[in-house]
């Protein structure tokens, strides 16, 4: 359903206040969502001021300096630092990206930082995902044909057929799309969310796979597939430039199409 | 027991580091997403202007049907209509109609496979603005040149 409010645990508060250190000219203030589970009390927005004569160019590298030699305990996931695993994503400004592909200086002002919208909070930054990871295992994200491949051989396409997956492969499943999807927001508990939806996409696309059928009798559903209204809140934020919207588009358009 | 409404409930309850459980947080979406972006904006307008077309249609029906009901009726509704707050109204609905079909093509146009990557998305995004503009202002000028 939606609720466009806040529930009251979830109200964020005034934090601490963590001064740059005396002498630093070039000063940018870093506005965290915070949140332990241990404290018992709400989330607040602590603010860091960091010299950033003395950090790296992109939002990761000042939480990590953050992480170094500030506040041990700030929580977030990171990884490879270069776009490809997906794990910092989180909303920054206003919009979801990955912190490591998000440079300081895109950021006017000071750089507000919350973990993705609309999900339940572990612990800082980090949502929980289970929800997102168990509809994504729903739509049988693996290729499934009726024929054994050939032996000593891949299974073979053509040039076309693989052009097909391009805009799909790339997909580093941050999440980034599905929450910041207000159609996901309100509905998530059914609605599969645009980067599952692009993942299936990326399934019925493939020439090897035997299965499209079925796959696209599974998504016709009023909730599963039919709540994306077009809003492109999805394509607008992909870090990888991506376009969730256009899949779920492909898919619409197949099951209007296909004969009955 | 109460019955789950909803699946995510599941996922909202999480474990302090002794074990005990802890109802998580919501992370904050309105509050914090960037709404104004052309994408979401256009949205969330398309849907708002159509409650107020349909709020105008109504308008109209006590229009008609006052005019069936006789001249004292219908007069107090001209009368209405045309005072400052009227036309004011009617300007608003004008308005209201013309963004909600414009945006209506461009979604009709999204259905049929066309304009999905976001440079077009934020020119049709544009265009679907200006239109509403553009064509309200000459309904008007239309309606005040045949008045």
């Amino acid at each position: 359903m939606a609720t466009f409010t806040l529930p009251k645990n979830s109200k964020i508060t005034e934090g601490k206040r963590h001064p740059a250190p005396s002498g630093a000219k070039n000063v940018k203030s870093f506005k965290i969502y915070r949140w332990d589970p241990d404290s018992g009390e709400n989330p607040r927005t602590d603010t860091f001021e960091i010299d950033l004569d003395q950090c790296g160019p992109m939002v990761l590298d000042a939480l990590i300096k953050i992480k170094n030699e500030v506040d041990s305990t700030l929580t977030f996931r990171r990884s490879c630092r270069e776009g490809i695993c997906g794990s910092c994503s989180m909303n920054i400004d206003g919009l979801n990206t990955l912190a490591c592909l998000k440079p300081i200086e895109d950021v006017t002002g000071d750089v507000k930082i919350h973990p993705l919208p609309h999900m339940p909070v572990v612990k800082d930054l980090v949502p929980d995902l289970s929800q997102i990871y168990a509809q994504l295992r729903s739509i049988e994200p693996w290729l499934k044909s009726d024929t054994p491949p050939p032996p000593d051989a891949e299974r073979l396409q053509s040039k076309e057929e693989r052009a097909k997956l391009d805009g799909l492969w790339e997909c580093i499943l941050c999440f980034c799309c599905t929450t910041a999807c207000p159609s996901y927001w309100w509905n998530g508990d059914r609605y599969l969310g645009p980067a599952v939806l692009l993942q299936a996409y990326r399934w019925i696309a493939d020439s090897r796979d035997d299965h499209t059928g079925e796959r696209l009798d599974a998504l016709e559903d009023p909730f599963k597939l039919y709540r994306c209204h077009t809003i492109m809140n999805c394509a607008r934020t992909c870090p990888k430039g991506l376009n969730p919207a256009q899949a779920i588009g492909e898919i619409k358009q197949l099951l209007a199409t296909r004969g009955g | 027991m109460s019955i789950m409404k909803d699946s995510r409930e599941a996922t909202m309850v999480g474990r302090r580091s002794d074990g005990t459980l802890i109802r998580r947080p919501l992370s904050p979406h309105l509050q914090v997403y960037d709404m104004l972006q052309m994408t979401s904006a256009l949205s969330i307008s398309h849907r708002i202007t159509g409650v107020i077309w349909v709020a105008g249609v109504l308008v109209m029906t006590w229009w008609l049907v006052a005019a069936a009901a006789g001249p004292s009726a219908f007069g107090a509704v001209q009368w209405f209509l045309g005072s400052f707050l009227g036309i004011l109204l009617l300007m608003g609905v004008t308005a209201a109609a013309w963004f909600h079909t414009l945006a209506g093509i461009r979604h009709l146009a999204w259905d049929a496979g066309w304009g999905f990557d976001i440079p077009t998305t934020y020119k049709t995004g544009r265009a679907v603005l200006i239109g509403t503009a553009v064509l309200t202002a000459l309904t008007w000028l239309a309606l005040l040149i045949s008045w």
